[in-house]
């Protein structure tokens, strides 16, 4: 295998023009030891196995914003369903399929006069279970301390100018409750199917970073 | 602490150790009930194995001029966080 060879520094480039990837040899940190040490006690123990841990990390890889773009597409279109989303959140998404889990779901509303954005001060807290895994930015402490005092600037680092006119909430998921954003259809897009509206919906859209694309 | 909806409350300016939900910075500010949450455990004592018991959570929304003063980006703007019953106190609107 062409990466296989070490006679060459990390500095150049692979013979493709890409930067040649470190090898993960640094010993463990504290809390991966930890947690390589609780996941074979629970394993010994016969509380779990490793298939059950296998199967559920799965479970949460499958989840992706599609789901959530479904969920979206779907308010657009039933305004029954978009008053049962903003009444419930959890139960919402069950209706269409996707398993709440332990997760307490609001959909903020964006409007003409208001725009929605999500954070986690705290921690990550993300509606995981509806969007898949957060972006990785999601979790920086740049973006967590930033959006909840310059939300303005953060997104407009996003590429999202929002009106003076127009007010900017923050949700801060600081306990229980997860937020997914659900931002106005856009013009022109009146005669779309609920499949092509989906294709609209942008994982940032839902966590109000964006907003969904306009139709070409 | 049960209030009717867009009553002011104020976040109890309280610095306990642990696992604490109550951001820092919003310790002291002033806001108004959004809506009422849970009950859920307490996730102080939950946190460390604890018998935690049930308690409110509020949805509290604060003017971004209350948290930041005259350092707002837009003092109209908001942020809303969840709070438990006991980091709350009634208050009058500033």
């Amino acid at each position: 295998m062409p990466h296989d060879h070490h006679d060459h520094s990390h500095d150049e480039l692979s013979p493709s023009g890409h930067p040649y990837r470190q090898d993960n040899d640094e010993p463990l940190t504290y809390w991966q030891t930890m947690e390589i040490a609780m996941r074979e006690l629970l394993i010994e123990k016969e509380i779990t196995t490793a298939a059950e841990i296998t199967a559920r990390i799965e479970e949460m890889d499958r989840r992706s914003p599609a789901d959530g773009a479904a969920v979206i597409a779907r308010a657009w279109v039933d305004p029954e369903y978009k008053a049962h989303l903003l009444a419930d959140g959890s139960a919402a998404c069950k209706a269409m399929g996707f398993e709440p889990g332990v997760l307490r779901l609001i959909a903020v509303e964006n409007t003409a006069d208001v725009h929605n954005v999500v954070v986690c001060t705290l921690c990550s807290c993300y509606p995981r279970n509806l969007l898949g895994l957060p972006p990785d930015w999601y979790k920086t402490r740049a973006y967590r301390s930033r959006v909840v005092k310059e939300p303005r600037k953060v997104l407009a680092e996003f590429g999202l100018d929002l009106p003076d006119g127009m007010t900017v909430r923050v949700h801060d998921s600081t306990a229980d409750m997860r937020y997914v954003v659900l931002p106005a259809r856009p013009e022109g897009t009146e005669g779309m199917s609920e499949a092509e509206l989906a294709q609209l919906i942008t994982r940032d859209s839902m966590i109000g970073t964006g907003v969904p694309k306009t139709p070409t | 602490m049960a209030e009717a909806l867009s009553s002011w409350v104020r976040v109890r300016e309280m610095m306990p150790p642990g696992h604490v939900r109550t951001p820092s910075y919003l310790r002291g500010k002033r806001g108004q009930l959004e809506r009422t949450l849970g009950p859920f455990h307490n996730p102080e004592k939950l946190a460390y194995g604890l018998e935690a018991e049930k308690l409110s959570l509020y949805r509290v929304r604060f003017s971004m001029a209350e948290v930041w003063g005259d350092a707002a980006e837009n003092p109209d703007d908001t942020l809303d966080a969840e709070i438990y019953a006991h980091w709350l106190e009634p208050c009058d609107a500033p």
